[in-house]
């Protein structure tokens, strides 16, 4: 059986600056665990159905216009009503320290801000999704 | 404590250019003529800055057009000689504020405009007669640019004396920044309207700013940014060309845009070498004749990208040198970035800051009194070469592939830039390249700085705003002016009149681009990861 880590990597909102979002799919990628890659421009919903059919463990989302506070609770809400609140979800991007906090707060298991370095991000989504299963 | 720093760094350019440990005159075999003279390798003008210093253009625009419209007052009273116009991300996608799709992104990244009316508060009190103004939009540039010319002629602006910049360059946000609406054919066409009209009809404004910026941003090297520029301005003449335009008539208004990285020699090595390659693309190429169609002229951004998180008052430092660098290139005009903004958009405080930033190198440094005060280095002139000659093989490869727009559907330069963007990245993890506070002299304590929050309330104020003004206007003239324009997207003939007369109708730029998105269809691409 294949035991990867199955990731999403996916780009909400309008906002097309993609850097971050391929940077960390070839990072994990390269770490062993197998990435799916939305593209561009992905609702909340979109993204959801997307994670529910790849059955992926983990949900990457790479969000740099702002529109954090807004797209991100909509995910976990959408999250919760699937019964899926056992995906590990991870936000990477421009996000203030206090917006940060308080997705984490509602359920965001990790935030990675500017600057943040891939190895870091890797042993993190290992460890975590390890100590899940 | 901070770790040991590697040991031997290797010793190339950002774009991987090995350098040598001292240049001699073995370096190059040629001097460039002086500046002023063709291929303009050492400058567009035979005085440079003594005739004009650069333009200060700092890119602004967040919340409400209330809200833009103060911040640009603040900035002209502050010395700052031309405005630049960032747009929100509903905006740039060619959405209303009041559509599904713009939940939660209202006002984020540039002042939210929707309507002609929003348009009017933007530039309030602003004489556009006087003060050039540059736009920063590409797929809906159309539109926005009939909403500018429409308030011009509000103010009694007669549209020859208008000065300023389109972005306008769809190319780029196929290759790298992704805010493109329709499939590049269509939108090729509209950028090439724009062209013509221009030329006929606004001779002083600039109809496209090609753009580098936002491919270096996406992660390019030096090289690769210049390449897929010059190749895209290639492209942009020959469909106008195409459309019949003879060259001297719109080439003198092609204008540039460039990033300032961190490499300072390259930078400048990079400014040198767009210069001569586009003199000699123009003559040779295309058979320009008019002097002022072979000199590339040119505006610099400080790169976004090289801004850290950690340690941000280091932002400064970097800016000013990467400022310095576009400088000594021989900028038309210059934005530098804020210290805040890896974080979020500028404060106001920060914004000044960078604005007296270019103001220092302006006035107290001297280096505005020479032109290309590089040329002759042994080492400069070189670099050059190298940049020169690389960027060309770019372009032949581009031209074998039939042009921009198949190497654009095969995904070459978007896997070029996505490679070297990785290596980029893994250079800084492996401690190969070090940046300050980064992956060296590292602080734990984060210093805290003061940034502009942008709340939800300006969607809800646009909402309200737009609801106001769609119950007033005249709704069957919107409709009249909206189904011409559709008739004449479905033919061939320009259709800059057929935006303007919707514009005029208070049409909203939602509205205008779904015609378009009817007539075009929208483009989705293959990701290349």
């Amino acid at each position: 059986m294949d035991n990867r880590i199955r990731v999403l990597v996916a780009k909400p909102g309008l906002d097309g600056h993609d850097r971050g979002a391929k940077i960390i799919a070839r990072a994990l990628r390269d770490a062993g665990m197998e990435v799916v890659y939305t593209g561009l421009r992905q609702t909340p919903e979109m993204i959801v159905n997307a994670a529910l059919q790849e059955d992926v463990q983990v949900i990457g989302l790479s969000i740099l216009s702002g529109a954090h506070n807004a797209i991100i609770p909509r995910v976990l809400e959408l999250l919760r009503e699937k019964q899926m609140t056992d995906v590990l979800v991870v936000v990477g991007g421009t996000i203030p320290d206090e917006d940060a906090e308080r997705l984490k707060r509602e359920g965001v298991g990790a935030v990675y801000q500017p600057g943040a370095s891939l190895d870091e991000i890797v042993d993190y989504i290992r460890t975590t999704v390890k100590q899940a299963a | 404590m901070s770790k040991p720093l590697a040991p031997a760094p290797e010793y190339t350019t950002i774009s991987g250019i090995p350098l040598d440990t001292v240049y001699t005159p073995a370096a190059t075999s040629h001097t460039p003529p002086p500046p002023g003279e063709f291929p303009y390798t050492r400058g567009i003008h035979p005085t440079m800055y003594r005739g004009k210093l650069w333009t200060m253009r700092q890119f602004s625009g967040f919340g409400t057009p209330e809200e833009t419209n103060r911040r640009y007052l603040y900035l002209l009273e502050r010395g700052q000689t031309g405005l630049s116009v960032a747009f929100d991300l509903p905006t740039l996608m060619g959405y209303d504020s009041d559509h599904a799709n713009s939940l939660g992104e209202v006002g984020k990244c540039g002042v939210a405009i929707s309507s002609l009316e929003d348009a009017e508060i933007l530039f309030r009190g602003i004489p556009l007669d006087s003060v050039s103004v540059s736009m920063t939009i590409n797929s809906p540039a159309p539109v926005i640019w009939a909403m500018f010319l429409v308030v011009a002629e509000k103010q009694g602006v007669d549209w020859t004396r208008l000065d300023g910049t389109l972005q306008n360059d769809i190319l780029k946000e196929y290759i790298a920044q992704k805010e493109y609406i329709y499939p590049p054919r269509p939108s090729m066409r509209l950028v090439t309207d724009i062209i013509e009209y221009a030329a006929a009809h606004v001779p002083r404004f600039n109809p496209v700013s090609i753009s580098g910026y936002h491919i270096r941003e996406a992660g390019s090297t030096a090289v690769q940014e210049l390449a897929f520029t010059l190749r895209d301005g290639i492209e942009y003449v020959e469909w106008a060309l195409e459309r019949g335009l003879p060259i001297d008539t719109f080439a003198p208004r092609l204008s540039f845009f460039f990033n300032a990285h961190n490499d300072f020699f390259e930078e400048i090595a990079k400014y040198r070498a767009a210069r001569r390659i586009w003199a000699y693309t123009m003559r040779d190429r295309f058979h320009a004749s008019s002097e002022r169609s072979l000199k590339l002229r040119f505006h610099t951004q400080t790169a976004g990208c090289s801004l850290t998180w950690q340690q941000p008052y280091n932002n400064v430092v970097r800016t000013s040198l990467q400022a310095l660098a576009a400088v000594m290139g021989g900028t038309q005009s210059l934005h530098t970035n804020s210290l805040d903004e890896a974080y979020a958009l500028p404060s106001e405080q920060a914004v000044k800051l960078a604005l007296r930033t270019q103001q220092i190198i302006a006035h107290e440094s001297n280096v505005a009194a020479v032109a290309d005060p590089l040329g002759g280095s042994y080492f400069v002139e070189q670099l050059t070469d190298q940049v020169e000659a690389q960027a060309n093989d770019y372009i032949r490869r581009i031209d074998e592939m039939g042009g921009m727009i198949p190497a654009i559907e095969r995904g070459f330069p978007q896997s070029e830039i996505a490679d070297a963007s990785y290596q980029y990245q893994r250079s800084i993890e492996d401690r190969a390249r070090i940046i300050v506070g980064v992956n060296g002299f590292e602080e734990a304590d984060s210093e805290q700085i003061e940034l502009l929050h942008i709340d939800e309330s300006a969607q809800a104020r646009q909402c309200e705003s737009l609801a106001a003004l769609r119950r007033r206007r005249d709704d069957d003239r919107v409709q009249r002016a909206l189904d011409s324009l559709c008739q004449c997207a479905s033919g061939t003939g320009n259709t800059m009149p057929h935006i303007i007369e919707a514009v005029r109708a208070y049409a909203t730029v939602g509205e205008i681009c779904d015609a378009f998105r009817n007539v075009f269809g929208t483009y989705e691409e293959t990701s290349v990861l």
